[in-house]
């Protein structure tokens, strides 16, 4: 019993909970969701299409993850700068054509485009929150509404084409490797994050920046500088999720690259238990909130509800969960299991 | 329940992870009494108090209230308000942007037909202080108002919501004299309409100029409750600290020869200001040598520290270190330069609340290690672990977030901060304030003797006693302006008296 009481302290116990909780229901309504099967030498199955799926907000969670902790808000124009680094990328490898089955610049080219334009925009934002002290939704409010109109400048408003099988392989497969590319970028990103996080004091910067910039600032650290490199950092994560977005589908479409994936992203910063108020954080925790939201919506989808219904049902379980992660619901479990503890004390010293 | 008494604690039991807060306390109060509740930090009285308004929960034991059948339970502060407990804190926690009736109606505003009626508001508001004295313009925003004025306007709002008891928690540390006296007459005036107030304070002269009776506590446990008549200074000192007092007439400084010249100069400000702050000042500071910034509150005392640190960028003059000139565009550029800032405002400039002790001990020298020079988990953890001993900080460990330590505790840590940066220029700005006696006697000691190990220490108190006992020079501040420097000998306190007052013009 006091081991189990250890657990449910330990930081990550409710979002991971969550995580299996949503698992628990797939088991008992779509028996098959575990099921893996081998099919030209690439792995299928509802499993492997929540980690593929996934992958692209698990990146964008990340980038989410250390705003948040560092400035105490939120990048909502990450969706639109995926969508933006997706055309400058689509443009610099199609060579403007609207539709081409080969490359007209290397591929290096055009994925160093997308970041650097995602590298740009969290730049921009940085700028405007960290250094003019912009609230952070109003600031990158701008780019949330221009961002995709930019990128509807630079693609003419048509759809641009990459009939390249080389293109398509970040967002599928590459031959003779059983899992998706999109699970490989996202893991690699994590690593990075991490390494750098913890291999350097940057962490523990942006945790004391986040709690209280004041007295950060008082103690040596550059507060603006901090709050400024982790929009930009957010930025360069909506470029390569921008990559794996237009891979996918080897195209881009300004208007729906990345959509409402903003949301999904502060959500999965939410759900991995992370304060929206800044300061302490779990990288970690994100990561699972992210896979929580797409294994949910691969549940719903295995469960065959349409597409236009799909929010509903995500929302209900969404209020379900943050309930259970709320400081309230928190109080309400201490009390009870001290009751039981004192229970089982008294019963103990009977 | 005797009809003179408003309300009992007994037996109050609480813990926290690794630490007996409360431990069988009990406390009494009588209606319009003002009943001090004294102990050194870390003995309970933030608990206790925070257990009465609900802010944290008890285990077990029990509250009454006179007028109340069963006992009662506050699971917020806003319960205890109902009841008739209300709380002023030593930071005020009313909102500075909002006129001052409003601040005193909010949440209760007067309407007609659903619309705040203005008029009443604010002639009810103007009753309410004409009824305590206070004569101000309601209309006025309350940021437009001294600390001390704000802090007697939360009294004021509390009182109007039917306080019975009325909870003062440090309400002086952030006053001057002349207001603590009106803070103090209007305590009176309170005790006279039945209202029984608890006061917290670390001031011993407060307690006996206002205070009928005395709870002291120590270590989480009940001492005793005593008539202050009958209570002896001294004796207090020695229940609260469970020991001997101290004397601190003991500790004396040696070498009083004064240094003018430039010999083992550390720190020359020419000219050095900040438009708004600070005028413009010139300003030696020698190795070895406690100099302590002295005057009224707003006078510049904390302004001129911030200038040399580089909290506020100076705009005028330079500064000079060990004989070269440093810009100091942020403070960790006079961080590098071998400086350390103790803020005054510890809670909102000093901890990082949500960082654990480790992380807040270890950040000045990590800040100025840089990003990719991050110390190993040992090293932190063998640095903690060595000033917490060295500090004697009360922590549970050194994982536990700050925030959950006591005020002087804190005070440690961020101390242990800038003493692990080696500096050799420390400035300590309040470092004492809202500290128990005993942590008190440790700080100005070690003050003493890092200055014998040859630091150069810049010591800001509001509390004159401390200052002369020790710093061996004195600036003396009035109106954002250095007026005058007080040698050694100079050093008494009615010569400080005088100079801040104005009675030494040695410009």
């Amino acid at each position: 019993m006091n081991k189990l009481i250890k657990l449910t302290k330990y930081r990550l116990f409710l979002p991971i909970t969550c995580l299996l909780l949503v698992l628990l229901i797939n088991v008992i309504k779509t028996p098959t969701f575990f099921n893996i099967t081998i099919n030209n030498g690439v792995l299928y199955g509802y499993i492997i299409d929540v980690i593929n799926r996934g992958s692209e907000l698990v990146v964008f969670a990340v980038g989410m993850t250390i705003v948040v902790a560092a400035s105490a808000g939120t990048d909502i124009s990450v969706g639109a700068v995926s969508a933006l680094a997706g055309a400058v990328c689509c443009y610099v490898l199609s060579g403007g054509e609207q539709s081409t089955d080969f490359y007209h610049a290397p591929y290096i080219v055009g994925v160093l485009a997308a970041i650097l334009t995602g590298m740009v925009c969290g730049a921009w934002n940085g700028f405007l929150v960290a250094k003019l002290k912009i609230q952070p939704m109003v600031a990158t409010l701008i780019l949330f509404t221009a961002g995709r109109g930019m990128a509807q400048l630079i693609t003419d408003g048509q759809m641009i084409y990459l009939r390249v099988e080389h293109f398509k392989m970040l967002g599928a497969s590459i031959p003779g490797v059983p899992l998706p590319t999109p699970v490989f970028v996202a893991i690699i990103v994590v690593i990075i994050t991490m390494l750098l996080l913890k291999k350097t004091a940057l962490g523990l910067y942006i945790e004391s920046v986040g709690v209280n910039a004041k007295a950060a600032r008082l103690l040596g650290l550059n507060s603006t500088m901090i709050q400024f490199l982790t929009y930009t950092f957010c930025g360069i994560m909506s470029g390569i999720a921008g990559l794996i977005i237009t891979s996918r589908v080897y195209s881009i479409d300004a208007n729906n690259a990345g959509l409402n994936l903003e949301l999904d992203a502060i959500l999965a910063v939410a759900l991995g238990g992370n304060s929206l108020g800044g300061g302490k954080f779990s990288l970690i925790g994100s990561v699972i909130g992210a896979y929580t939201i797409q294994a949910l919506t691969t549940t719903l989808y295995a469960m065959s509800i349409s597409a236009d219904q799909i929010p509903v049902y995500k929302a209900i379980v969404v209020v379900i969960i943050v309930t259970l992660q709320s400081p309230e619901f928190a109080r309400m479990r201490k009390n009870i299991t001290a009751k039981f503890s004192n229970k089982q004390n008294m019963k103990e010293a009977a | 329940m005797d009809n003179s008494v408003v309300l009992t604690m007994r037996n109050i039991n609480k813990n926290f992870p690794g630490v007996t807060a409360l431990a069988d306390v009990d406390f009494t109060l009588r209606f319009g009494e003002i009943h001090a509740l004294m102990g050194e930090n870390g003995a309970g009285k933030s608990t206790l108090i925070k257990v009465l308004t609900g802010v944290e929960e008890f285990e077990t034991g029990e509250i009454r209230m006179q007028g109340i059948e069963h006992p009662i339970v506050n699971k917020s502060p806003q319960m205890a308000q109902e009841i008739g407990i209300s709380t002023v804190y030593q930071e005020v926690n009313l909102c500075p942007n909002l006129s001052v009736a409003e601040n005193l109606y909010v949440g209760r505003e007067p309407k007609k037909a659903g619309i705040i009626d203005w008029k009443t508001m604010n002639k009810k508001s103007r009753k309410i202080l004409e009824k305590l004295n206070i004569n101000i313009d309601v209309t006025r925003s309350l940021d437009h108002y001294s600390i001390a004025i704000q802090q007697m306007i939360a009294i004021a709002r509390a009182v109007d919501m039917s306080a019975r008891v009325l909870i003062l928690d440090e309400p002086t540390s952030s006053l001057d004299e002349h207001e603590v006296e009106k803070l103090f007459d209007l305590m009176r005036q309170l005790k006279k309409n039945g209202v029984g107030i608890i006061f917290v304070t670390h001031y011993l002269e407060q307690v006996y100029e206002v205070c009928d009776r005395i709870t002291v506590l120590r270590n989480g446990a009940l001492v005793g409750e005593y008539e202050v008549e009958m209570l002896p200074r001294v004796q207090l000192v020695a229940k609260m600290m469970g020991k001997d007092f101290d004397d601190l007439a003991a500790i004396k400084k040696e070498d009083s020869s004064v240094q003018k010249d430039k010999k083992g100069v550390i720190i020359e400000a020419k000219d050095l200001g900040h438009t708004g702050t600070i005028k413009p000042f010139d300003l030696l500071l020698h190795r070895g040598k406690v100099v302590g910034l002295t005057g009224l509150l707003g006078s510049g005392r904390s302004e001129l520290a911030r200038v040399i640190y580089g909290a506020d960028k100076a705009d005028h003059g330079e500064l000079h270190v060990k004989g070269n000139k440093l810009l100091v565009g942020a403070p960790i550029d006079a961080m590098k330069a071998g400086m350390g800032y103790l803020p005054e405002n510890r809670k909102e400039e000093g901890i990082i609340a949500d960082l654990s002790v480790r992380e807040n001990i270890i950040l000045a020298l990590q800040a100025k290690r840089g990003m990719f020079k991050l110390l190993g988990k040992k090293e932190q953890e063998d640095f903690a672990e060595k000033y917490i001993d060295l500090l004697q900080i009360k922590t549970s460990g050194t994982s536990i977030p700050v925030k959950q330590l006591s005020g002087g505790n804190q005070q440690k840590v961020i101390l242990a901060r800038w003493l692990l940066t080696e500096p050799e220029f420390l400035i300590l700005d309040e470092p004492t304030r809202g500290i128990d006696i005993g942590t008190k006697t440790e700080i100005q000691k070690l003050v003493l003797k890092l200055a014998g190990r040859g630091m150069s220490v810049m010591f800001i108190s509001s509390e004159i006693e401390e200052m002369i006992r020790t710093c061996s020079r004195m600036i003396v501040l009035r109106d954002g302006k250095k007026i005058g420097e007080l040698e050694e000998n100079e050093l008494s306190q009615s010569g400080i008296m005088k100079a801040i007052a104005g009675g030494t013009e040695n410009e």
